[in-house]
């Protein structure tokens, strides 16, 4: 039981950063109908940068916004500098295009910092805090956890309160109704990836310190955990981002712990399977689909 | 290609019988669309004066949305002018409500995720930009204001989704309301609506006419065309084949065959 309930709190944590990595693919998908295979590369040069910063100033906070400053910057770059003239005629234009970017940053990642597997220190003890005899979550997982959280409360507010956000939705949901409307549709394209990107960049952060460091491949399997809860979750749904990036932390943390960790990614491809067999538009899709 | 103001002056006209206005609120002229061989609007003339209310009828495939797609920017010309208030028409539907043009569309383009205040709310908060203050300031009081002048305020929260077809079309012309047009652009607003629905449509039509906003509406409801409308133009295949008042066009013979199926008699 004690072993059940660590595993449950520590897939929690996990599971809050896949959300917030899906989310950013979500996000981007709402805007422009790409799923961003590059979302991953973006958020390590971003962690570079962070990474970079701590260094310089000694202060992780400085880094984390650093972190959260350079993932909407690259955002920016790529939207604007690439992704923007990917043909719409065919989605695989931009995937196509995504992939190109991920081989680019990896390899200038590569050439500037080398291949070598940086340590990075969590700014809080990853040591379980043990409750009634039972450990629990470690202060970083608790930190991981309320930043999640935070920022997705941040988001809900950004899209249901705000004049942005209501143009952001209302060009993810008809661009071309929007345009008539007076939405500068392509601007919120724009702002939709560089949101994205910097969500991405900090969920990336966050995990780093938890895996073995930080090299340019740092946030692959994270890309891969985080698409498929994107997937599972529906590609139009923020809250099943959510959902399902809590549900395969969980799965993933349960699987290790159980059966160990070679399995957990089995399970997760297991999962992806049976859900694209069952609803192949994901668990949360609703009707709420771009319709112009 | 263009024409300039005093080439449309000199060749304005040929399908307007009413009384000549200075400026008139939109003035097209010449209008010709292509898509690639097919000619969708072939030098396609009509004026829309200030507080006037014009209908655009024809057989399906007339042009008609065609012609409001142009005007909205949504489609190229290839020949042809567009004026609004004497200035060229936006040439990006982005522009439109900047120059005080709204538009309504034939399948409503709601958002159905949103609520009705939400969706009335879009097209001001556009106006506003997106760094514009928040939305429960002056931009929801205009909207709900908006909404209470067409019966629908006790709806503002409900999401789109949820309403039946005539509450949503009123939401659809509060959102073009909204921002106080000058020109109005309605296509097919009586579409799928019943008689009583349809005789509020044009109270609203008139009382928006009378408050100075120039209204183009294409319309297959003939009795509230001909109740609603000042004049009337009339399209087939992408030509304009008769203008005038709705009694004028009515007693067109060229009108019966090609709208109304009436052999013209031998």
């Amino acid at each position: 039981m004690d072993r059940l309930l660590f595993l449950l709190a520590t897939g929690l944590a996990r599971g809050a950063i896949f959300a917030l990595f899906a989310l950013a693919l979500v996000l981007i998908w709402r805007a422009a109908r790409v799923v961003n295979f590059a979302q991953g590369a973006m958020a390590v040069v971003a962690v570079y940068v962070a990474f970079a910063v701590t260094g310089l100033t000694g202060s992780y906070w400085i880094g984390l916004a650093s972190a959260l400053v350079a993932g909407g910057l690259m955002g920016l770059v790529v939207e604007r500098g690439v992704m923007r003239f990917a043909s719409h005629a065919s989605p695989l234009s931009g995937v196509i295009i995504a992939i190109g970017v991920v081989m680019v940053l990896q390899s200038a990642l590569g050439i500037a910092f080398g291949s070598n597997t940086r340590p990075m220190e969590a700014p809080f003890s990853e040591s379980p805090i043990v409750i009634g005899g039972v450990p629990v979550l470690s202060p970083y997982d608790l930190f991981v956890l309320i930043l999640a959280v935070g920022l997705m409360g941040v988001l809900a507010l950004l899209f249901t309160r705000t004049s942005l956000g209501l143009q952001l939705r209302a060009s993810a949901f008809a661009p071309e109704v929007s345009r008539l409307l007076g939405v500068r549709v392509t601007r919120m394209v724009t702002a939709g990836w560089v949101l994205a990107s910097a969500v991405g960049a900090l969920a990336a952060l966050l995990l780093v310190p938890t895996e073995l460091g930080l090299n340019p491949h740092s946030a692959d399997m994270l890309f891969v955990s985080a698409f498929t809860v994107a997937v599972v979750g529906g590609l139009d749904s923020p809250p099943g981002a959510l959902i399902g990036g809590l549900a395969v932390g969980v799965l993933i943390s349960l699987v290790t712990g159980y059966l160990g960790a070679t399995v957990a990614p089995i399970a997760v491809l297991v999962l992806l399977v049976a859900v694209l067999l069952v609803r192949p538009g994901g668990l949360f899709a609703t009707t709420e689909a771009r319709t112009a | 290609m263009n024409h300039t103001p005093s080439d449309a002056e000199q060749t304005s006209t040929a399908a307007s019988a009413a009384p000549s206005v200075p400026e008139p609120r939109l003035r097209v002229d010449g209008l010709t669309v292509r898509f690639g061989g097919l000619t969708a609007l072939d030098d396609v003339s009509f004026e829309v004066g200030r507080g006037e209310v014009v209908a655009l009828i024809g057989p399906n495939g007339a042009g008609k949305t065609t012609v409001f797609n142009a005007i909205s920017g949504l489609v190229r010309r290839a020949a042809g002018d567009m004026r609004i208030d004497g200035a060229p028409a936006p040439a990006r539907p982005t522009g439109l409500v900047g120059r005080r043009v709204a538009r309504t569309l034939q399948g409503l383009g709601l958002f159905d995720s949103m609520s009705v205040l939400e969706n009335v709310l879009v097209p001001l908060e556009a106006r506003s930009g997106a760094g514009g203050r928040g939305r429960r300031g002056d931009a929801a009081e205009q909207a709900s204001g908006c909404l209470g002048r067409l019966g629908i305020a006790h709806l503002a929260a409900v999401p789109v989704a949820a309403l039946p077809y005539p509450e949503r079309k009123r939401v659809a012309l509060a959102r073009a309301l909204v921002t106080d047009p000058d020109l109005l652009l309605l296509d097919e607003p009586a579409g799928g609506l019943g008689e009583e629905d349809i005789d509020t449509l044009a109270e609203v039509v008139r009382e928006v006419a009378a408050s100075g906003c120039s209204v183009l509406l294409v319309e297959h409801h003939v009795d509230f065309v001909m109740g609603v409308a000042d004049r009337i133009v009339v399209l087939d295949f992408g030509r304009v084949i008769a203008c005038g008042t709705p009694d004028e066009v009515r007693a067109d013979p060229r009108v019966e065959e090609a709208y109304l199926g009436i052999e013209p008699a031998a």
